[in-house]
């Protein structure tokens, strides 16, 4: 049953393949740390973080690498009294 | 003068010893006058592999820091009048390798021999770096795998930018050398083909080494696989790389074109 398992399995070559050509154009696009998405990823946290405290542990970023587009999805828990904490703290 | 030739990968455990070690014997066995170095300080394999490691007194870091002469650390091959080693510490790190007194060795090496073989150690660290710094010439092993097509990539990048070479504006002369490669396992569509390797990578090839029992077997005994046994299947895909450095042209054998019987019966089911 193994042997007839191993044997119809379909081959795995052209998957390593297409995962690499859309990881490589990724990585020669982007030259040393001046990666484009984590760029907008920090800014647009600190950007949020002037306006309201953020809890860490209440923010999920999640990336997804395309071979054409590139998506970045910021998704960020806003406390009714976030914004009060903030400027409380900035005037302390 | 002599040309400065790099083994790199990125990865390690490609094959980069191995083939430093069978390249130098190869072009050394043709008459030319070879040095193979050793930059993985701390790690040092080609002594063990070369079968000179008992024989070893000073090495590159010894002859940087000026407490050996090159002349000293030099180790003439047993089987091979115009092979030599120059191996790396075991002992120091890698600090100990500058920038000027690799580059000092490097200019001495290249007015006595024709070839200079630079073994790098894996990585993108300082030992890497510097044994590609000099180089005129970069194979780049890589084993038909992700990780290692991977990495791969990023040395090509460094090549093309942090060598000597790259920074004065010149070509840098990059080959592919694919090692371990499995006949059976492309046919079957489970290992990426030849094709695909060099599609993605865009240099040109300068050899397929096939997955073998002779390398595991050259490096047990302590000798450059086309030292061991040069009739093998390995050993004669490193004499033709050899001679294709040396700028001849020669059709590229993919191992496995000529199926044998195992080769048909594998072979139908990639199809």
């Amino acid at each position: 049953m193994n042997l007839l398992r191993f044997f119809s399995r379909p081959p795995s070559a052209p998957a390593a393949r297409e995962r690499l050509q859309v990881l490589l154009a990724h990585e020669r696009a982007t030259v040393g740390d001046s990666d484009l998405v984590t760029k907008l990823r920090d800014e647009i946290l600190a950007v949020i973080a002037r306006h309201v405290q953020i809890d860490n542990d209440k923010v999920s970023v999640k990336m997804e690498r395309g071979a054409k587009v590139s998506t970045l999805a910021v998704d960020i828990e806003i406390p009714l009294d976030a914004a009060r904490k903030a400027t409380r703290k900035k005037a302390a | 003068m002599g040309k400065v030739i790099v083994v790199t990968s990125g990865k390690g455990g490609v094959g980069k010893t191995t083939s430093s070690a069978a390249l130098g014997a190869a072009l050394a066995q043709n008459g030319d006058k070879v040095v193979v170095v050793d930059f993985d300080v701390g790690l040092r394999n080609l002594d063990l592999v070369m079968g000179a490691e008992r024989r070893v007194v000073y090495d590159l870091v010894n002859v940087i820091q000026g407490e050996a002469k090159l002349t000293q650390a030099l180790i003439r091959d047993k089987r091979l009048e115009t092979l030599y080693l120059l191996p790396a510490s075991q002992t120091r790190d890698k600090d100990n390798l500058t920038s000027e007194g690799v580059e000092k060795v490097i200019a001495a090496l290249k007015k006595t021999f024709d070839w200079v073989i630079c073994d790098s150690p894996a990585g993108i660290e300082r030992g890497a770096t510097l044994a590609m710094r000099h180089a005129d010439i970069a194979i780049v092993v890589t084993n038909p795998e992700v990780s290692s097509v991977r990495d791969s990539d990023r040395i090509i990048g460094l090549l093309d930018s942090k060598t000597l070479r790259a920074e004065n504006g010149e070509r840098m002369e990059k080959h592919l050398l694919l090692t371990r490669y499995d006949p059976v396992r492309a046919q079957r569509g489970d290992m990426l083909k030849v094709d695909d390797v060099l599609e993605i990578l865009s240099i040109p090839l300068l050899g397929i080494i096939p997955e073998s029992m002779d390398v595991l077997r050259a490096s047990n005994l302590g000798s450059p696989v086309t030292l061991a046994d040069g009739k093998c299947a390995p050993a004669m895909a490193y004499f033709d790389a050899a001679r294709r450095l040396n700028g001849e042209t020669l059709p590229v054998n993919v191992p496995g074109e000529r199926r044998g019987f195992f080769g048909k019966i594998f072979g139908r089911k990639a199809a």
